[in-house]
């Protein structure tokens, strides 16, 4: 029979002993996991331009393509990043400049995001991706795979100088220049997707008007 | 006390600890153990295989320390001090795991965390580490992880070839099968497939050895 003087001490000690083993490993394994979100970012920076990627040429594709990453505030101007700005990558692929700007939004589950790339007139898609925390597999989850995201080449985020942005909507067919089709028993997430899109894209109009005037 | 008459790593006995899980005692058909991970994990083989070493390896580990542990664990605590060993080398596990196989972690995502749940780790500590010496607990650790990870390999080929038409990630049904017809079955990367993938087996194991029908 062991005494509760023992067994405090006991189970201090182990929970001692487990923490610090578990803060050394965690501290020796961050500068590779580190590295693997970053590369994950990147690849899907390069896919929404159009450029396939392994973990292993990422970086250095990043490199070749994405000349320049600035930071915008909601007036429009390229300023010092801080908490108010938000990052726009720009990329150079045969020889015409692609804008990526990346989107962060709510689904039905958990938080969705991606990055929208938009041609050098700032008002055609050229590609976009999306990831999710944790949409319905089947459902909700489809907005990561191609057809779905392959709808969006192409479309246009104004109508002249309307901001339209791209919706997510019911039976919107082919022709309509502003919206894709919604996916059928995904309907918050397609609406989350859609709200996404236009409350981000929204903060950088200033910053496209005034690209456009320049 | 100063001197063990040592048994060797591989006696007959030892033998048999790693033997009978992998069919009388298995844990998934016979003892019906850790049945949420082997639905959710096996519509591929390449987690299925990561997910399997990673249990295999908490198993064993869990078991050698909580048998070396044995006669300090006071019983009153004892559930908590294994879970905190358990919890401890899950943890590691993740880390590693994102560290170094990152894609396969995000496919694999809760269900290495999850893994502290498996109730083929608990059981075993009860039921064997701790009455037991530590080089025996550790044969009986990795005999019931390669127990798991057996039927998680069967189960996924026959998920993986069925339901996506792919082996390991390689394409192996060929491409005039499908031109003639033939499709991925998508109900097999399903859950419930799984459920009744690990049924089959569990039939066709019992009819073989009829001393498992009660």
């Amino acid at each position: 029979m062991f005494s509760n003087r023992y067994i405090f001490i006991y189970s201090t000690v182990l929970v001692v002993v487990a923490a610090a083993i578990l803060a050394v490993a965690a501290v020796g394994l961050k500068p590779y996991q580190e590295a693997n979100t970053r590369i994950e970012n990147k690849q899907q920076l390069l896919s929404c331009v159009g450029i396939s990627s392994t973990t292993k040429n990422a970086e250095a594709l990043y490199e070749q393509y994405f000349t320049e990453e600035v930071a915008v505030n909601a007036q429009g101007e390229e300023i010092k990043a801080n908490d108010d700005t938000k990052p726009v990558y720009i990329c150079t692929k045969d020889g015409k400049k692609i804008y990526v700007v990346p989107v962060v939004g709510k689904g039905l589950w958990g938080s969705l995001w991606g990055n929208v790339a938009l041609a050098d007139d700032l008002t055609t898609v050229v590609g976009v991706n999306f990831g999710h925390s944790s949409e319905t597999p089947g459902l909700g989850a489809e907005i990561t795979t191609k057809p779905f995201q392959q709808q969006f080449e192409g479309k246009a985020i104004f109508d002249g100088t309307v901001f339209t942005s791209v919706k997510v909507e019911k039976r919107v067919g082919k022709d309509n220049p502003h919206a894709v089709d919604a996916i059928s028993g995904g309907t918050i997430t397609s609406k989350g997707v859609s709200a996404m899109l236009n409350d981000c894209l929204m903060f950088y109009i200033p910053y496209f008007n005034r690209l456009k005037t320049k | 006390m100063n001197k063990q008459n040592k048994e060797p790593w591989f006696s007959a006995k030892n033998l048999k600890l790693i033997k009978n899980p992998l069919s009388k005692e298995n844990p998934i058909t016979v003892q019906v153990l850790g049945i949420c991970s082997t639905l959710a994990v096996t519509a591929k083989m390449q987690p299925a295989i990561v997910m399997a070493l990673g249990v295999t390896v908490v198993v064993a580990m869990s078991n050698l320390l909580c048998s070396l542990l044995r006669n300090t664990i006071p019983s009153r605590i004892r559930i908590i001090v294994q879970l905190v060993i358990v919890s401890l080398l899950v943890i590691i596990v993740d880390q590693i795991l994102k560290a170094f196989v990152y894609e396969i972690s995000k496919q694999l995502s809760v269900f290495v965390s999850l893994i502290v749940t498996n109730c083929i780790v608990m059981g075993r500590i009860e039921a064997f580490a701790l009455s037991n010496k530590p080089v025996p607990s550790f044969i009986d650790g990795i005999g019931n992880g390669l127990g798991y990870g057996i039927i998680l390999l069967v189960v996924s080929f026959i998920r993986e070839l069925f339901g996506s038409g792919t082996l390991w990630g390689y394409n192996v049904v060929p491409q005039w099968l499908y031109e003639h017809g033939y499709s991925n079955n998508s109900l097999m990367i399903m859950p419930p497939m799984a459920l009744i993938v690990v049924g089959l087996i569990v039939w066709a194991h019992r009819s073989r050895n009829k001393e498992l029908c009660e």
